[in-house]
């Protein structure tokens, strides 16, 4: 099959890319959502040793 | 505060953001396009690395659990859990770049005559099958060896997966590296290069990262436990007493 034309290869190539970068960024989302679990966790643990 | 996994954790974040900065800029400004494929040939870059990563990290993940079935130590249980993780997101990457660029140069989205496709497809649903595994075994000792021994065994899968794959010798599927190492030119290969150590600092980074995050829920559930068991043991006291 010859080369895609520039533009069209171009979607391929940036969605391709997208694809990558949108993983990386879920990915980092769910672990900012585990991180302020942690925090919250943390935060409650910190009262009741308060409350002691 | 910081455990074992955390340590230099930072500076491996940093320098996973330079080599992923710098890998992009030598695909796109340095790398010539494809006398081939021309411009769709830039898919390889992120697509390859990601594949050669999940797959290495397939390995390394039964390597851990041998580890872990032979010291007993669930730390490595837990470094070959997240190992797997990983690698199974870097799979789906693996699978949806590839079908992009199937669809660009082949124009289907998949093609089911094609063993390395295939292969790779059934490596990444036979890891799907760790989760519904190691979760459907409560007893936090038996999760870890079960999932240890599928870990070993799916790992030593790989490996005989990639030969039987290179035994049968399609050519629809493009070569990257030929067995002598040597088949791209000298602009593309260390761009190429780059691209595969900037994925495994990733991967390592995103391992350490989960590892940590893990670890401390952990620690925050025994020392939830611990307190609990303090104030029950204060109370039953003071009605004792």
């Amino acid at each position: 099959m010859p080369a895609l034309p520039l533009d069209e290869a171009g979607r391929y190539v940036a969605g391709a890319y997208g694809v990558f970068v949108t993983l990386i960024l879920v990915y980092v989302a769910i672990m900012g959502a585990k991180l302020q679990r942690i925090d919250n966790d943390l935060a409650e643990l910190e009262r009741l040793a308060g409350e002691d | 505060m910081a455990g074992p996994h955390g340590r230099n954790l930072r500076w491996w974040a940093l320098g996973s953001a330079a080599l992923m900065a710098a890998a992009l800029s030598l695909v796109f400004f340095y790398a010539p396009n494809d006398a081939d494929q021309g411009f769709i040939q830039k898919i390889f870059y992120v697509h390859v690395p990601m594949a050669i990563v999940a797959l290495g990290g397939f390995v390394a993940a039964g390597v851990m659990a041998i580890k872990h079935l032979r010291t007993g130590d669930r730390v490595w249980d837990l470094r070959s859990y997240v190992t797997i993780h990983i690698s199974i997101i870097l799979g789906v990457g693996v699978l949806i770049t590839g079908s992009i660029w199937a669809r660009a140069s082949w124009g289907k989205w998949w093609v089911w005559e094609e063993p390395v496709l295939v292969s790779f497809l059934i490596v990444f649903l036979l890891y799907c099958v760790y989760y519904p595994l190691r979760f459907s075994i409560e007893d936090p000792g038996r999760q870890g060896r079960y999932s240890s021994v599928f870990a070993v065994v799916a790992g030593a899968f790989v490996p005989l997966n990639f030969m039987a794959v290179r035994l049968a010798e399609s050519y629809t599927h493009p070569r990257v590296l030929s067995q002598t190492g040597g088949s791209l030119p000298g602009e593309q290969r260390l761009t190429f290069i780059v691209a595969i150590v900037a994925m495994t600092a990733l991967f390592v980074t995103l391992v350490k990262l989960e590892i940590t995050a893990k670890s401390a829920a952990m620690r925050i559930k025994r020392l939830r436990a611990r307190m609990e068991r303090a104030a029950e043991e204060r109370e039953s006291a003071l009605v004792a007493g």
